[in-house]
């Protein structure tokens, strides 16, 4: 499994509790000239946790761009949750990247779950209101948020507002969830946290992850595979098959050394930082 | 200004058909810029709402010369001016400009146009600064109508608009149309904007559109509280302005604006009381 899955997987039925929960055949993302990745053909599974890896650029948050239906396979074929890119976006959650959110915004912790719950239908929703409040409560319960559920959002810390994060992405009971970088500026306590809680839901729910990261260690104990993208190459497969010397060397076409010290893995490469990369990319602004 | 507290006036001036009429317009026109208001907040369209005043006061200053009703006029210039900064205005970063060249322009098209009307002078200058006292049925049908609408349509889209407003990252992912959200919004806060401007005029709509939702928004966090608030602040502003202009019979404008600026402090000391206390009782959360 260290190279693509064969496309004969592909063809098993989709839909909720069976086949897989994601899948991309013969998937290929460029913007003019440029490649982030060719002919990926990637099965996920209900409830799991694959690791999306790759030095700044490689097209992690283009993938999940192409998932959530804002961005077009330039070929190649996508559907999630059962349904094409677009379409099923409320069976999807999603947790950005950690990024402050303006201390002004008049929002509470509540709130903002609220939204994650029922903000994307049509109408006031007063008649589920009762039921709106009840599960927001359990989300907010669930990721220990209680104390901090009815101030100003904006007004939280990082590691706060992402445990808020989680509980609007799992509030709405998705299929999927879709992480990009949720761990970004957390300090190691929060990131335990913040992951374990993913974790925890994906193995109760039956939740498949697909967590975009540059940093595989806080969440290697959890990952079941590893979708690896560099330059347009990619390798998909578990941990211990992906993040080897020989595979990393073959994929960046440059020798790479995988250090493993205490259970961590560390890559040393000829140029420092080369997956510990610092993404500066979000959903946004991506072309 | 010993006219001001003239009760048996104020009174007496309170059971004329007109002074109702414009106690029912102030009411609407009040409870449209308090729903409103939260929302342009946390959009941050202060400003654009600004905009779209001086651009329907164009309207109305050509709807004046042409000789037809005045509501008409602010109202397709609201709209259009709402259409034009969506339009030409795509990237945020350049909204801000945008508004202003806009605005400007708007502005000197709508002074050159009221140069051109040799009709009585204080309706050139009810444009800029209300004249409220004279809606008459059809304005009041008109003013009544767009609110119908406005709250109806705003009724629609109010949770996914919210969603869209306050977290767009997620909102775009969850499904929500922004890009459809953005243009509707714009039109229902110009059409309101419209009405504001024939009643407190094109310079003071932002006392009823603006100041009463930030005054909200210093005082609470929950979006339902806020806009429960605003509309409340909103209307205190409107009515309670309409009927202290009464006795010294000065412009309701100044009164309307005095009283939601007033309300404003109140609500940014008590924001700083509450701070304040929260600060010096608890320690500061530690930044992760």
């Amino acid at each position: 499994m260290t190279m693509h899955e064969t496309a004969g997987v592909t063809a098993t039925v989709e839909g909720p509790g069976r086949g897989p929960v994601v899948a991309l055949s013969g998937a290929t993302l460029a913007y003019g000239n440029r490649v982030l990745w060719r002919g990926l053909d990637l099965n996920v599974e209900p409830g799991e946790f694959v690791a999306v890896l790759g030095p700044n650029g490689s097209g992690k948050t283009s993938l999940l761009r192409v998932l959530l239906g804002l961005q077009r396979l330039t070929s190649g074929t996508a559907r999630i949750a059962g349904a094409d890119p677009g379409s099923g976006n409320r069976r999807i959650g999603y947790i950005p990247q950690q990024r402050a959110l303006d201390p002004a915004l008049r929002l509470r912790g509540r709130d903002l779950v609220g939204l994650g719950f029922d903000g994307h239908r049509w109408g006031m929703g007063i008649g589920g209101a009762r039921v709106r409040r009840q599960r927001v409560a359990e989300a907010i319960e669930a990721v220990g948020a209680e104390a901090f559920a009815d101030q100003p959002v904006g007004l939280l810390s990082g590691g706060e507002q992402q445990r808020l994060r989680v509980a609007q992405a799992l509030v709405g009971s998705p299929e999927v969830l879709l992480c990009d970088e949720p761990l970004l500026s957390l300090d190691l306590a929060h990131q335990r946290a913040v992951s374990e809680l993913i974790d925890r839901t994906r193995r109760e729910a039956e939740v498949a992850v697909l967590f975009v990261t540059h940093e595989i260690n806080p969440i290697l104990p959890l990952v079941d595979r590893v979708l690896y993208l560099v330059d347009g190459r990619f390798r998909i497969g578990p941990p211990d098959e992906v993040m080897t010397s020989e595979t990393l060397t073959a994929l960046y076409r440059t020798p790479i050394d995988v250090v493993r010290v205490r259970g961590q893995i560390h890559v040393v490469g000829a140029q420092s930082g080369l997956c510990e990369d610092q993404p500066h990319h979000h959903l946004d602004d991506e072309p | 200004m010993d006219r001001l507290f003239d009760f048996t006036l104020t009174a007496d001036l309170l059971g004329r058909p007109f002074v109702q009429t414009a106690l029912l317009a102030g009411a609407i026109l009040g409870l449209l810029a308090g729903v409103l208001g939260p929302l342009i907040i946390s959009r941050n369209m202060a400003f654009s709402v600004h905009g779209t005043s001086e651009l329907s006061f164009t309207g109305g200053a050509a709807a004046l010369l042409l000789g037809i009703n005045v509501g008409f006029g602010a109202l397709a210039g609201a709209i259009v001016a709402a259409v034009i900064l969506g339009v030409l205005s795509r990237r945020s970063s350049e909204h801000d400009s945008v508004i202003g060249v806009v605005l400007a322009f708007g502005l000197g098209v709508g002074v050159l146009l009221l140069s051109f009307y040799k009709g009585r002078s204080s309706n050139k200058f009810g444009l800029l600064t209300g004249q409220i006292i004279g809606v008459d049925t059809q304005g009041l049908e008109l003013l009544g109508g767009c609110a119908v609408v406005v709250l109806v349509v705003l009724a629609v889209i109010y949770r996914p608009l919210l969603f869209a407003s306050v977290d767009p990252e997620v909102a775009v992912a969850r499904g929500v149309p922004t890009q459809l959200l953005t243009p509707v919004f714009a039109v229902l806060v110009g059409v309101a904007t419209a009405m504001g401007v024939q009643t407190v005029g094109a310079l003071l709509v932002l006392a009823l559109m603006i100041t009463p939702a930030a005054a909200a928004c210093r005082v609470t966090s929950s979006p339902l509280r806020a806009t429960i608030l605003s509309v409340i602040f909103a209307e205190v502003s409107a009515v309670g302005g309409i009927i202290l202009s009464l006795a010294p019979g000065k412009p309701i404008s100044s009164f309307v604006t005095a009283i939601s600026f007033v309300i404003y402090l109140i609500c940014r000391l008590v924001d700083y009381l509450r701070s304040h206390a929260r600060s010096t009782t608890t320690p500061a959360p530690t930044p992760a």
